[in-house]
């Protein structure tokens, strides 16, 4: 284990923002992507049925 | 069907590829979600602390798998371009501009995260360096291919421009790859080699190819994803061109 406390892994060792900015901004981005295709599909769909 | 009907070409057929892929969409999610559980927890609860680098090295749990899946979405997107092109395969075209916005997320993933890591460690966001240059180059290849079949208007003139576009492109990829041999910049040479002994902890690299794993899911889900939404966009031009 290499955190002794929550804050400690937060802290990132003092490059918290470094750490957090990197993952952060690949986790919206990645969550984006998915939802934003998943939402063109439906779109897709729903025009497709219409006669 | 009957199974000795199946063939290569079966699933070419887009009602066909429409439903493999969305059978496989929910399984592909729970692969990446369970990748990336266990990989992030491998990065941040086993990996130790590095020796020079102190704990802002971890940004290469996601720098490294993003650089790699920019690269190879690439040169699967141009694949599959030039076989709709070469062999009128409407899927294989389709399937590229499905890849095409996945690949530019993940190379400028690549760049954002080497920015941030590069600050604390070069003193600096960004150099002209060669790696991070010809990276840079495949952003903007990305970004030429989307506007480019954007632009026109006729589908599959639109396919054949793009392909032309893709392939062109494609000797980015291994002057991306062999940049850090070929000139010595700022960008510190390759991690991990086929030929050599890896030059980190063992549970650093499991964590890593385990985070490239789970980025592989993902890509293929969000790709299969698009795919089936432009299948159905595709059959409704189609079907209001012929009324």
């Amino acid at each position: 284990m290499n955190w002794g406390s929550a804050a400690e892994f937060f802290a990132m060792g003092g490059k918290g923002f470094y750490v957090w900015s990197a993952y952060g901004l690949t986790l919206a981005w990645m969550l984006y992507d998915a939802l934003s295709a998943a939402a063109r599909r439906r779109r897709a769909a729903a025009q497709a049925d219409q006669p | 069907m009957a199974l000795n009907s199946l063939t290569f070409y079966t699933f070419a057929s887009p009602p066909r590829f429409y439903g493999l892929a969305g059978a496989l969409v929910p399984w592909l999610w729970a692969l990446t979600i369970g990748l990336t559980l266990w990989g992030l927890w491998l990065g941040f609860f086993v990996a130790p602390t590095d020796a020079t680098q102190g704990e802002v090295y971890r940004i290469i749990f996601i720098h490294v798998p993003a650089a790699w899946m920019g690269m190879l979405l690439y040169v699967v997107m141009a694949f599959w371009a030039a076989i709709g092109w070469a062999f009128k395969a409407r899927l294989a075209s389709m399937v590229a501009r499905a890849i095409a916005p996945t690949g530019a997320m993940f190379t400028a993933l690549a760049l954002w995260t080497g920015a941030v890591w590069g600050k604390p460690t070069w003193g600096t966001w960004w150099a002209w360096d060669a790696r991070m240059t010809s990276t840079l180059i495949l952003l903007f290849l990305y970004l030429g291919f989307i506007a480019l079949v954007a632009a026109i208007d006729d589908v599959r003139r639109a396919d054949k421009a793009g392909a032309l576009l893709a392939l062109v492109g494609v000797v980015n990829v291994p002057i991306i790859y062999f940049s850090v041999k070929w000139w010595n910049t700022l960008h510190q040479g390759a991690s991990v080699s086929v030929l050599a002994a890896p030059k980190m902890a063992a549970t650093m690299l499991t964590a890593m190819l385990v985070m490239t794993f789970a980025f592989w899911a993902y890509a293929f889900a969000v790709v299969f994803t698009r795919t089936r939404a432009i299948v159905l966009e595709r059959e409704r031009s189609a079907a209001e061109a012929l009324r």
